[in-house]
């Protein structure tokens, strides 16, 4: 295994472009040391992006916030603007792990390890993050639920990698919120969760709405008949009714040790209920 | 491949030869005779490797050796100074907070650094806090009482 570390972009993507066997990339390294050790990935090539230029900071950006694919979930929790504009994506990021793992872990490894339980997506897809995919040709951007693509497998292309994560401005009177279920109260992979993102008008009605969905599926899922079941109410009880089955609708989970189809199914459905009361409450309204 | 890494380890400078897959765990224990640092599970679980990294609270096993590079790097053996051990340390003692001690450095670095950011925790805090460094031994209680007990301790010095 070869190490690297480039400075710019370019320099990295020619150098996971040339290497002709597997490649890793390192950012916070939470998941990629993991499978090393296990002897899960023996790649040829590691290629830590964390010297590479805005990777580590967080840039405010046409009213929303770029967050660069190093940024740590430590780091991330500490920026008060972020938290303020986007609560939801924080604290569902800052769920992830131990205190330890949130010094290294970050949101774009969380996203392109691609796992369907991962405890940011969700909150990212609500949000309408878009992630920056820097490679061999052009930068392009890209919706987050376009990135993963089944367990453990991404849309992104040979020699190609995310360097930033944008989170968009929002009109006023809007909130969020993410929750999962875990057995415990911390340090456990989500069995079901749910994420919530909505815009209010000056009477409370809802105006927009996304709502999606993790561990209940191979990928993190934007459920779009959820968010049209709230979208013209004030969230009176039988849209919050239609919403949770909506979400229960959309779930085609596995049945583990963890959870079973039933339950996952049954708990995504109340998760999204829940997350969208408080994010209805942050938005400003009167539940 | 041997990769030369330049870093500081407790404010001192050191420089150690790696290779690429090496954590920054086996580099310490390793290469630069710190044992402190334990590995217990080697896969970020326990945190019984705890170290500062720039100042963050990580999981040595999750860094590479390489990444140290530059880094300023804390360990438990960095936290007592000559002969005179930190409040944590004496705090441990005093409360008997240790019973084999195998997590105890990692417990000792995470909770130093708690009390850095936050020198007044609630026992909620020191708990969510140290979610991450699992003890087989005391059940925790002792732990917690250990650290308000040095908390409160600095807080007055």
């Amino acid at each position: 295994m070869r190490y690297e570390k480039p400075q710019t972009v370019a320099e990295a993507a020619r150098l996971l472009t040339a290497e002709k066997g597997l490649t890793r990339i390192l950012a916070g390294g939470t998941d990629v040391l993991v499978q090393l050790k296990a002897g899960m990935v023996e790649p040829e090539l590691v290629v830590d992006i964390k010297a590479l230029p805005g990777l580590r900071s967080i840039v405010s950006e046409a009213g929303g916030f770029r967050i660069g694919a190093a940024v740590s979930g430590a780091q991330l929790g500490e920026d008060a603007e972020v938290r303020a504009l986007w609560p939801g994506v924080v604290e569902a990021t800052n769920l992830i792990g131990s205190t330890q793992v949130q010094g290294r872990a970050t949101m774009a490894g969380n996203l392109c390890n691609a796992s369907p339980a991962a405890d940011s997506v969700p909150a990212l897809v609500a949000a309408g993050a878009v992630a920056r995919i820097a490679g061999p040709g052009a930068a392009r951007d890209v919706p987050v639920e376009a990135i993963p693509v089944g367990p453990g497998k991404t849309a992104l292309k040979r020699g190609e990698f995310i360097t930033s994560i944008f989170l968009p401005a929002r009109p006023a009177r809007s909130g969020d919120a993410y929750l999962r279920f875990i057995p415990r109260t911390e340090m456990d992979i989500a069995v079901a969760s749910a994420a919530v993102s909505l815009t209010l008008d000056e009477g409370g009605t809802i105006t927009a709405a996304r709502v999606a969905l993790g561990a209940v599926a191979p990928t993190v899922r934007l459920v779009e008949a959820a968010a049209a079941a709230i979208v013209g109410t004030k969230l009176e009880d039988a849209a919050v009714a239609k919403l949770a089955a909506a979400c229960s609708a959309a779930c085609s989970p596995i049945d583990d040790k963890r959870g079973t189809i039933e339950f996952r199914t049954e708990v995504a459905g109340v998760l999204a209920k829940r997350a969208a009361r408080i994010a209805y409450t942050r938005a400003g309204g009167q539940a | 491949m041997s990769i030369s890494v330049s870093t500081t380890v407790n404010g001192d400078a050191v420089d150690f030869i790696c290779n690429p897959e090496e954590s920054l765990l086996d580099a310490l224990r390793g290469r630069l005779g710190l044992t402190g640092s334990k590995e217990g599970c080697g896969t970020g679980d326990c945190g019984a490797c705890s170290v500062t990294l720039n100042g963050r609270l990580v999981c040595s096993c999750l860094v590479l050796a390489v990444e140290a590079e530059g880094a300023e790097i804390g360990t438990v053996e960095g936290l007592a100074s000559a002969d005179r051990l930190h409040p944590l340390q004496q705090a441990f003692l005093d409360h008997a907070a240790l019973q084999c001690g195998v997590c105890t450095p990692g417990i000792l670095v995470a909770a130093k650094a708690l009390l850095e950011k936050n020198p007044d925790p609630s026992d909620e805090d020191v708990r969510y806090w140290l979610a991450g460094n699992l003890c087989r031994c005391t059940g925790y209680d002792k732990i917690v009482r250990a650290v308000q007990s040095a908390a409160a301790q600095m807080r007055s010095a």
